[in-house]
């Protein structure tokens, strides 16, 4: 049964854990970034906030609706985020863009993604590749608009 | 009674297997498939009398004139239009209507003015009228949905009123299915001296549709949902609003003469028509015409209200975890149905369920203002066609199950 096999990679354990339970649902007050990111084609959204101390993100939150991959995607974010720069951020995001559309990871990076691995089975269903990267697209934004505010 | 079997031999596509499962197509009110009958005008075409219409005196441009416009002909009689001469191709649905509203309504629309369309129209119904009320300062209103999801008719001698210029319906809810009373809709509209543009994507393909009884002013309709390619549709108008019209392109074939600075029109409908036609795909639709014709409309009916029926009859097994939408009375309700589960997202249905074989469509299905209403971030939906059988509904269900079941675990 292949097709239950892909269906099993695509809706892992930890994605369907994340989908049902979002972390990081706490509005985040005083938010220094924040972005909303609407797929017009499905209609899915998210929400991102997030606080800054030291140049590292230190509180995010994220309110969503939509599929379980944007929303696991999305809240799978949220953890990884806690900690890092916005040039960190970038750049898992681009390692994450890296393993949606099927390129090479090293053992390294797929180290530094801890539960987003679990989104590899994405790959196989491509026009559900933009469900995965919803939550990011609005990582993106956020950034941008927080730097261009910055300096 | 049709003999569906036979039906789906017309159908080369339906025999193929989609991740190893038989093909359960249920997307037919996003596209329907094309029968061979159709496949083969388009071949014969290309291979056989390819060339432009109208003003050549060759033979094979002489052919080619005459299998585009006899497609006109079988279009205009399908719909029960008086001339073929009150039928204009176009593109679709999508760009019929937006002919009505860069011509007429840019004529014909102004400030205080008000256009009436339905809470359930789809955006292609939805937009073109919003920019002309934003353009000339008209009103946008909507007549409202009844609980059982249908259209609340009691409301029309208040919505549509002295100031109605326009009133613009869908024929059959793309989302719903509910089909609207739209010659009761176009008596209101005549009793103030509104102009009545149906949009009729979803009922041309499924039911007897007669314009010249309806009495209204414009009636869109696309080929691709009705067994014809894409790329072709076609726009009807009463020929005392067709006469009176501006052009919408400018360009060739819709001119008499042309001097450097000015140009005079073509007769109608040609006036319409700029530029060298979508002549391959006019001539497919006729023949789909005739395929359709062949079967009867009013088989093609009684057929989708038999599955629409069985299919509804089947849901109840889902009833726990999913809610479908849309009237019950089937006499107001097309082959559609759409569904939502609290605890599966509309596209991991979707995705599910196509592991099994099974095409239906997620998202808001170009009905964004009804999917809020309804308090839905979208929907499933499964629609129908005159080749479906009650046992590919008993296959959308099981996996339907197996789905609730997966993502439930």
């Amino acid at each position: 049964m292949t097709e239950l096999n892909e269906l099993d990679d695509l809706y892992q354990e930890i994605i369907l854990d994340h989908y049902r339970h979002p972390r990081n649902q706490q509005a985040v007050e005083a938010p220094d970034m924040q972005a909303h990111a609407l797929n017009p084609f499905c209609g899915d959204e998210v929400d991102l906030q997030a606080r800054m101390e030291d140049g590292r993100i230190c509180e995010v939150c994220f309110k969503g609706r939509g599929c379980s991959i944007s929303q696991a995607s999305a809240s799978i974010m949220t953890e990884l985020l806690k900690g890092k720069t916005p040039e960190e951020a970038l750049e898992l995001y681009s390692v994450f863009r890296r393993l949606m559309f099927g390129e090479d990871i090293s053992e390294e990076e797929l180290d530094g993604m801890g539960e987003l691995g679990a989104l590899a089975g994405v790959r196989k269903f491509p026009v559900r590749i933009k469900c995965a990267l919803l939550g990011w697209n609005s990582l993106d934004d956020a950034i941008g608009e927080y730097a261009k505010a910055n300096g | 009674m049709l003999d569906v079997q036979a039906i789906r031999k017309d159908f080369p596509i339906l025999h193929q297997s989609v991740h190893g499962k038989p093909l359960v197509y249920l997307d037919n009110a996003a596209t329907t498939q094309k029968p061979r009958q159709v496949i083969q005008a388009l071949v014969d075409y290309y291979e056989g009398y390819n060339s432009n219409v109208h003003r050549a005196v060759h033979t094979l441009g002489q052919k080619a004139t005459a299998a585009y416009e006899e497609s006109r002909e079988k279009i205009a009689n399908f719909i029960g239009a008086p001339s073929s001469q009150d039928i204009v191709y176009t593109r679709g649905t999508t760009e019929a209507i937006n002919l009505v509203s860069y011509t007429w309504a840019e004529e014909n629309i102004g400030p205080g003015d008000e256009i009436v369309v339905t809470e359930m129209e789809h955006h292609s119904n939805l937009v073109p009228w919003q920019r002309i009320a934003q353009a000339k300062g008209a009103t946008l209103k909507g007549i409202p949905l009844k609980e059982d999801w249908t259209l609340d008719m009691s409301t029309l001698g208040s919505v549509i009123t002295e100031r109605t210029k326009l009133v613009a319906v869908t024929h059959m809810s793309n989302v719903l299915g509910t089909i609207v009373p739209v010659k009761e809709i176009v008596q209101a509209a005549r009793r103030v001296g509104a102009k009545v543009l149906i949009d009729g994507a979803q009922a041309v393909p499924h039911m007897r549709v007669n314009v010249a009884d309806l009495d209204c002013d414009f009636y869109a309709f696309s080929g691709h949902k009705m067994c014809g390619p894409t790329g072709i549709g076609a726009l009807y108008v009463k020929e005392e609003v067709l006469k009176e019209m501006e052009p919408f392109h400018r360009g060739g074939e819709m001119v008499r003469e042309v001097w450097f600075d000015r140009a005079t029109w073509n007769d109608l409908p040609m006036r319409f028509e700029a530029g060298t036609p979508n002549i391959a795909d006019a001539i497919a639709l006729g023949a789909a015409v005739d395929y359709l014709q062949t079967l009867g409309m009013d088989n093609i009916r009684q057929h989708e209200i038999e599955i629409t029926s069985y299919a509804i009859e089947a849901f109840k097994e889902l009833e726990e975890d999913l809610d479908h939408y849309g009237p019950r009375d089937l006499q107001y309700r097309g082959g559609i149905i759409s569904f939502y589960a609290e605890d599966v997202h509309p596209h991991d249905l979707g995705t599910f369920v196509d592991s099994y074989g099974v095409a239906i469509r997620t998202g808001h299905h170009c009905a964004m203002p009804l999917m809020r209403q309804m308090g839905l971030p979208a929907t499933a939906r499964a629609s129908f066609y005159v080749y479906n059988t009650t046992e590919e509904i008993d296959i959308l269900v099981d996996a339907l199950k197996k789905a609730l079941r997966y993502f439930s675990k």
